[in-house]
């Protein structure tokens, strides 16, 4: 039996297991392009790893669920605090991402097992060059990186495909092919390639675009329509908020609350036949 | 923000656990000072300390719902504000307006569409529409004991129900009272001093299955039929252009009717009375 260990020694023990315990699991991707942010995780299950924080900011992660859902719902908890007793633009991503690293750094250090997660604060700005990202690690430490990061099992060699193509000023659909790519380059067998299609990825956007909520997720046929057709998928077509639901069968745009003033140009974008929303031409 | 502090500056266990997926639920762990209802008043009757919002007018249409607000708020005989906002969007789909004592109302209405928002982040999905409705009556019931005291505050809510089976009920609206009693109304409701008046107008011109663009116009004519009758409802100021609020909530979401949208329907329903003050 055991009675002294050196700290250092705890500490290196407690590293190691986390280390391999986010390094089971599958990887994510999250990088700045022309329009905004993209979160891309390999996820073949329901269960979501990215997720809508506040207005301007995401959150992926990648580990064990339960604690990186508990995280998650921290965040939304504390930024929902924030943004209601002060004001909406008051939530920042520094904010959250010190809260985190404090959190994670308390619980490595003082509990027995530490968190086996990874997460990405990502916050948008009005141009790439002001987009945020945070990567807090297991053990509190806190890393703001440059454009683009990936997170879990063999991180590394996904992060030296990013870095090599990644382009600040690339289009959605090629920003999604670059993730996909990066993504598939680890797990395949004997060191081969992988191609990762719609069912095995879970992508969201912050589109810098949009004023209010600038979460979306992107589902479904736009999804398939990005990844394999030849054509890219309309801003408007992206698909509504976390929780709004399949398009109406209308074609017309599903439009958010926070975002009303984006009605107009939608309007003015579409069919010019069709009518504009509200009242009609005759006023009637 | 935080009740307590803790030095090892981890977040306080009640925002990790799995607990509750309600925003006002979850602040009277985190922050109860931030929850209505929960202030000691002082004996006796203070419904004259505060302004007070008016007339509401929601409409059930053929693609969701309409919904209108005059923009006065008043005190005793004073005009406290001229171009109060008194209907807001909940959240995507649905559209809240208030009536009573115009600040409780407002901290109300933000925590409402907080409520909505966050169960919608935690979650995943949306609160159904009779979800949010209970949600808002239970909101209105804490507030009881000041409503007592004469700062009540009523609410309507009316949204575009994702869930209807029937085409011909997608626009929903609800109606609560000081108690949080909650009412689905059919058709047409409205709330406050002018409501009377409004109502009486709806009454006679409301038909199943009205088209928004005909119902954004009802509402106006109810609105303007309140403020002929009701010293507290605004009508429309045409020296200082201030219109009623009018949103629609439809498949597409909510939509705030522009400034020029709103005033070619004024200015039309202005015009209507020059040649017939009765409507």
């Amino acid at each position: 039996m055991q009675f002294y260990a050196s700290p250092e020694q705890v500490q290196r023990d407690r590293s190691e297991y986390a280390r391999k315990g986010i390094a089971r699991g599958r990887s994510a991707v999250v990088l700045t392009y022309e329009g905004g942010i993209l979160l891309v995780a390999e996820n073949i299950t329901s269960l979501r790893k990215i997720s809508e924080i506040y207005d301007k900011i995401g959150f992926a992660a990648v580990g064990r669920y339960n604690e990186f859902e508990s995280l998650r719902r921290a965040g939304i908890r504390m930024a929902d605090v924030n943004g209601y007793s002060y004001d909406r633009r008051d939530v920042t991503g520094r904010f959250l991402a010190n809260a985190y690293t404090q959190t994670l750094g308390a619980i490595f250090t003082e509990t027995q097992k530490p968190y086996e997660v990874e997460i990405c604060i990502a916050q948008v700005g009005s141009s790439p060059e002001t987009d945020e990202l945070y990567r807090i690690t297991y053990d509190g430490s806190v890393m703001d990186e440059p454009g683009f990061m990936a997170m879990g099992g063999q991180a590394e060699s996904i992060s030296n495909v990013l870095r090599e193509r990644h382009d600040t000023n690339a289009d959605l659909k090629s920003a999604l092919h670059l993730a996909a790519e990066a993504l598939g380059t680890v797990g395949g067998e004997n060191g081969q390639t992988r191609t990762l299609d719609a069912k095995m990825l879970e992508v969201a956007v912050l589109d810098r675009r949009r004023k209010g909520r600038a979460f979306r997720r992107i589902q479904g046929t736009s999804l398939l329509t990005l990844l394999v057709g030849d054509k890219d998928v309309a801003e408007k077509d992206l698909g509504g908020v976390d929780a709004a639901p399949p398009p109406p069968p209308t074609d017309k745009p599903t439009v958010s609350a926070a975002s009303e003033e984006d009605i107009d140009d939608q309007v003015a974008a579409s069919d010019p036949t069709e009518p504009p929303d509200g009242v009609n031409g005759d006023g009637s | 923000m935080a009740k307590d502090f803790d030095p090892s500056g981890r977040v306080p266990d009640y925002f990790v656990n799995a607990g509750t997926s309600s925003f006002t639920q979850f602040l009277t762990h985190a922050s109860p000072e931030l929850l209505p209802g929960r202030r000691p008043l002082p004996p006796g009757l203070s419904g004259d300390i505060a302004p007070h919002g008016t007339t509401i007018v929601a409409i059930a249409t053929a693609d969701g719902v309409v919904m209108g607000g005059d923009r006065r708020a008043t005190m005793g005989n004073l005009i406290a504000s001229r171009d109060i906002e008194k209907v807001h969007p909940a959240d995507s789909y649905s559209l809240i307006g208030i009536a009573g004592t115009a600040g409780i109302g407002i901290e109300l209405m933000r925590l409402f569409q907080v409520e909505l928002e966050h169960y919608e982040k935690i979650e995943g999905t949306m609160l159904s529409t009779d979800g949010k409705a209970n949600r808002l009556a239970g909101m209105v019931r804490g507030n009881l004991g000041a409503a007592m005291q004469g700062l009540a505050v009523v609410p309507l809510f009316a949204g575009y129900d994702l869930s209807a089976t029937d085409p011909a009920k997608v626009g929903r609206i609800f109606s609560f009272d000081v108690a949080g009693g909650l009412y689905e109304e059919t058709g047409y409701d409205s709330i406050g001093s002018g409501s009377l008046f409004a109502k009486s107008s709806m009454k006679k011109k409301y038909r199943a299955g009205i088209s928004t663009a005909d119902a954004i116009r009802l509402a106006v004519e109810a609105l303007y039929d309140a403020a002929d009758d009701d010293t507290a409802t605004g009508g429309p100021d045409l020296t200082r252009k201030i219109f009623p609020v009018v949103m629609s909530a439809t498949a597409n979401g909510t939509h705030r009717l522009t400034e020029t949208e709103i005033t070619a329907v004024a200015e039309r329903v202005i015009a209507g009375r020059m040649e017939n003050p009765g409507g």
